[in-house]
């Protein structure tokens, strides 16, 4: 051990000329301790009171229901994507829209399953559908568009609810017409707002339509839900 | 033009070497001199219409079928840009080849003139969806209309009909092209064709001819017979001379009964999947009137031979 010592030496001599020299940037490394604090307190949600979790969580949905109602081009519908927002209004509207019971013999409206399919299918096969034609957007951020954009058609479905509940008449046909077809179009137009930025000029159409598409098939569905008897 | 005569001339030496041939053995006859002349008509209107040069020579064009198809779809089929080369189309790109398929003209063909080696899926992806949902829409709208002095129809959205419709309009557009072109390899495998397609150009010739059934569709909302058989026939008729214009020359040069057979055969399928539409998913007034109403939406070609024989 001792000749190892020895001839090493003289390499230990040489290194330390190179090693230690004054170009480290030594307030580097005292930064990193404090970032690591700063770090350390994020990861520590665990020690935080659970209101404040879920209002965090709650208050970012909250954010981009906003933002989905005042349809202006921000970040943060897309950078800070989450799937709360959409999974809330799809079982919302699901329930909403479940028609009947399960013994009537007639062809009845969707059940939840397919309403809840349509749905998730839909916004996945739209994405899909972005992003083949060369879309820069990520897929859960596409999902989470979609699924926000999906407000409009749930508060018209509420509305539409309450109408049938004055009378089914052409009166309430009527009303309701407008609000979907209001509804629908804000919808489009909310998530064209988000969506379109990220395709080629000369393929916007073809991104904008299959969106069209589907929230006119969610409008239709909104619009002739009946209630059984 | 001087280079095309030479080129008659030497194909017709080629062509008596092939009769002195054709004794000896069953061998696949070339036979040149109809596509030569073929073959300048569309060269003449392809100069007059605004497309890409090297288009111009169907032969050379099948040579350049099998280069490009090599350069552009060379991502391995796992990859997701393998897909991304069959999204590759522009809005006016989609524009024009709906168009293409509504406007049968003598002499173009839709393969060639629009689709350029490059086939996508967009078109017949969304067609067929947007097919499918027209379908089921404007089959409740007509039930509604037909039902709408009766008190005791309860209106219920029958949703249903919109997963029966999606799966008969996309076996339609997915199945009849692949069986169409198993049976196209397998004459070409008898017979050397000058013209052949490949399965993704025969699925997007397929998928843009079902675009014309998009406002025919609309227009059986109107509970008048006359007016549905009216829009049937000119839907069938544009789309499927599209479809007629397109395959003829895959199969021109093979023995006229099969030739022949695969052309009705075409025609027959378009027409039933229309008819079969119209039957399945549209009610007519005359035959609402004499059955009740939980026996239609089980029968399919029952209605439709009731509904063919009660007439005004």
């Amino acid at each position: 051990m001792a000749e190892v010592d020895e001839s090493s030496k003289p390499m230990f001599a040489g290194l330390s000329d190179v090693s230690i020299s004054t170009d480290i940037p030594v307030e580097g490394e005292i930064n990193v301790p404090v970032g690591t604090s700063s770090q350390d307190d994020e990861y520590s949600t665990l020690d935080e009171p659970v209101k404040d979790t879920i209002l965090r969580d709650l208050t970012a949905v909250g954010k981009k229901f906003v933002h989905v109602m005042y349809p202006k081009k921000s970040s943060a519908l897309l950078r800070d994507w989450d799937l709360w927002g959409p999974l809330l209004l799809c079982v919302t509207l699901a329930l909403m829209l479940q028609g009947g019971s399960v013994d009537s013999k007639e062809d009845e409206g969707p059940q939840f399953a397919e309403v809840f399919v349509i749905i998730w299918f839909g916004s996945v096969i739209i994405t899909l559908n972005s992003k083949l034609l060369g879309g820069t957007i990520s897929f859960f951020q596409s999902l989470c568009v979609l699924g926000y954009c999906i407000m409009p058609l749930t508060v018209a479905m509420i509305v539409c609810r309450l109408v049938l509940l004055g009378g089914s008449g052409k009166v309430s046909f009527i009303i309701r017409l407008l609000v979907v077809t209001a509804s629908f179009s804000w919808s489009t137009f909310a998530s064209t707002a988000f969506l379109a930025d990220s395709q080629p000029t000369n393929r916007k159409a073809l991104v904008v339509y299959p969106v069209f598409l589907f929230y006119f098939v969610i409008g239709w569905m909104i619009l002739t839900f009946s209630q059984s008897t | 033009m001087a280079s095309n005569t030479d080129f008659l001339l030497q194909f017709t030496e080629f062509d008596e070497a092939d009769r002195a041939l054709e004794d000896s053995r069953d061998a696949t006859t070339i036979r040149i001199e109809d596509t030569d002349t073929e073959r300048h008509k569309p060269q003449k209107q392809r100069r007059s219409a605004p497309v890409m040069s090297f288009e111009e020579d169907p032969l050379a064009n099948d040579d350049q079928t099998e280069l490009l198809s090599g350069q552009k779809k060379s991502a391995p089929f796992w990859t997701f840009e393998y897909y991304q080369t069959f999204f590759d189309v522009e809005t006016h790109q989609v524009k024009e080849r709906i168009l293409g398929s509504l406007l049968p003209w003598p002499g173009k063909n839709f393969v060639r003139l629009y689709i350029h080696n490059n086939p996508d899926l967009y078109g017949p992806f969304w067609i067929c969806a947007t097919l499918v949902f027209v379908i089921a829409i404007c089959g409740n709208i007509s039930d509604f209309l037909v039902y709408l002095g009766n008190p005791q129809y309860k209106y219920v959205p029958e949703f249903r009909k919109v997963t029966i419709a999606a799966t008969a309009i996309y076996s339609y557009a997915w199945l009849v092209p692949l069986f169409l072109w198993g049976v196209l390899v397998w004459r070409n495998s008898k017979v050397i064709n000058m013209v052949s397609y490949s399965f993704l150009e025969i699925v997007c010739v397929y998928g843009y001819c079902l675009a014309i059934y998009i406002p025919a569709v609309v227009l059986w909302i109107i509970p008048n017979e006359a007016v549905r058989w009216l829009s049937i026939a000119v839907a069938l008729f544009l789309s499927g001379s599209v479809l007629v214009l397109t395959f003829w020359p895959a199969v021109r040069d093979d023995q006229p009964r099969v030739a022949i057979a695969i052309m009705v055969a075409i025609v027959v399928l378009h027409t039933l999947l229309a008819v079969g539409c119209k039957a399945y998913f549209f009610k007519t007034l005359e035959v609402e009137q004499t059955a009740p109403v939980g026996i239609q939406t089980n029968s399919s070609l029952s209605s439709l031979n009731r509904s063919t024989v009660l007439t005004r």
